[in-house]
């Protein structure tokens, strides 16, 4: 079976989890929209501060909403023992990994999707270059999603996971928040030319994080 | 002086006996010294005034924050290496970490408190604050891991660690573009070239040096408490199991059923994680 089969496999499991289960739909979503409407009370919308602050209130909703979408992930490894199920099915442990990886950056994008709208709505923002939004939001998408598999592998098997998770998980992604943010910045009525070099940085970390996942996944399954 | 020394069977010392005595006085010895050359010997800068001569904590606890997280990674990358993996590196990297986390914290405090009279703020966004700050979290979270025992810890730390590392620099970079105002390091610049001179030059060197040593000692301390530690667990874990066995022989002779209830009671509470130690 080639790795992508394995991927889709393992990708195509946890979707068809989640297109039953619909957690994602039903609580992670409106969660999201929930911190973009407490923004707003927060930062008092009168004041025409909520356009500029836009695309890292954006962001911060992503992140947090992912902390949810990473812990959803794991959490259902956890029943039944499906991790066991996990390491004795002979796939590949770098198609274990790209598979979970998958279905939780497709969770996000989903979710940006609809966060995106939300705060375009909401916060009355103009769109200006859709190719630098885009791009910067792919591939913040896979480096979050990237690290959140790691570490969500990593604490699979620990009674404290939903606590050290997010505490392990928002510094590593520190840089993502502030390329993603810089970058919709530029791609929200900035300068659309500032945007490609944070598009360069979330490309890299989002590879090298890929690359680490596939070579660590294996073992941190092992132990977990 | 009477010290705690791991017994054989706990795991090899970092540094002997003796070595590790001599380091810590010598370690004291250059503070001393060094507090007495920034604070009288070293003249009071020509702009800042005595404000500066927190340059003289500030920049060794910097560079003991990068050089004990290096130590960590290093030691990281021995421990998931076959050929070489051993406890040691684990309870190197672990100590290392512990180290960093506390000079990363009082670079932070010590910058702090040396940009209230020059920048007039007590935190600046900018950007070597901002990724020190990060890096202060990255590791805190790696700290919050290592306490957490069961199997597999070892290794699931040391990859942790190498993720945290591997952050190091992107952060710095993305946080670099984002904004500078930072002085530019001044021994190291680009140009090599030191821009201050004599005595305060030389006070800052000793200064390294003597955080060096007080770095090493600490290390070597905090790695026998650490060996010690893990053998009293293992210890107390072999007393246990001690007691259950002594329980099923019970079981094999019949009878003394109150008895062997009350045993069981006991080796179940003494055994880690399995009493009151459902948190973790």
């Amino acid at each position: 079976m080639s790795l992508w089969r394995e991927v889709w496999l393992v990708a195509g499991k946890d979707l068809r989890i989640e297109a039953r289960s619909r957690v994602v739909l039903y609580q992670i979503l409106p969660f999201g929209a929930l911190v973009l409407l407490l923004f707003a009370f927060a930062l008092d919308p009168s004041r025409g501060l909520l356009p500029r602050v836009a695309p890292g209130l954006f962001w911060i909703a992503v992140l947090l909403a992912a902390l949810l979408a990473v812990s959803r992930a794991f959490a259902i490894e956890q029943q039944n023992d499906a991790r066991d199920g996990l390491r004795m099915s002979g796939l590949d442990s770098s198609a274990l990994f790209l598979g979970k990886f998958t279905a939780i950056a497709l969770e996000l994008l989903v979710l940006e999707v609809f966060l995106g709208v939300g705060v375009a709505v909401l916060y009355d923002v103009e769109v200006g270059s859709v190719a630098v939004l885009v791009l910067s939001a792919l591939a913040a998408t896979a480096g979050v999603a990237a690290t959140g598999t790691l570490y969500g592998v990593l604490a699979a098997g620990l009674r404290v996971r939903e606590t050290l998770v997010p505490v392990l998980l928002l510094p590593v992604v520190a840089p993502v928040m502030l390329g993603a943010t810089r970058a919709w910045e530029a791609g929200l009525g900035g300068v659309a030319s500032d945007g490609w070099p944070w598009v360069g940085l979330l490309a890299l970390f989002a590879a090298l994080y890929t690359g680490m996942g596939m070579l660590a996944f294996g073992p941190l399954l092992e132990e977990s | 002086m009477r010290r705690a020394t791991p017994g054989v069977a706990d795991g090899p010392a970092l540094l002997n006996g003796t070595l590790s005595i001599v380091l810590g006085w010598t370690a004291l010895a250059a503070l001393i010294t060094l507090a007495i050359l920034g604070l009288w010997v070293a003249p009071p800068d020509a702009v800042q005034g005595d404000a500066q001569r927190l340059m003289y904590v500030h920049v060794p606890a910097a560079w003991l924050a990068y050089l004990a997280f290096g130590v960590t990674a290093l030691a990281s990358v021995l421990y998931l290496w076959r050929r070489t993996r051993s406890p040691v590196w684990d309870r190197v990297a672990g100590a290392s970490a512990e180290l960093g986390v506390i000079f990363t914290g009082l670079c932070l405090v010590l910058g702090s408190m040396w940009g209230r009279p020059v920048w007039g703020t007590w935190w600046e966004w900018e950007a070597r604050l901002v990724s020190t700050a990060v890096l202060f979290f990255l590791y805190v979270g790696y700290l919050a891991l290592r306490r957490i025992p069961g199997p597999g810890r070892a290794k699931r730390c040391a990859i942790a660690a190498l993720i945290a590392f591997v952050d190091v620099p992107i952060v710095h970079f993305s946080v670099e573009w984002w904004r500078t105002l930072h002085q530019q390091a001044t021994v190291f610049n680009p140009d090599l070239n030191p821009e201050i001179h004599g005595t305060m030059a030389f006070t800052l060197v000793f200064g390294v040096l003597a955080f060096t040593l007080l770095y090493v000692f600490l290390l070597d301390r905090r790695y026998t408490l650490e060996t010690l530690e893990e053998g009293r667990e293992e210890r107390e874990l072999e007393q246990a199991i001690a007691e259950r066995t002594g329980t099923a022989e019970l079981v094999d002779a019949g009878g003394y059923t109150a008895t062997l209830a009350l045993r069981l009671r006991r080796a179940r509470k003494s055994l880690p994680g399995s009493g009151g130690e459902t948190s973790r």
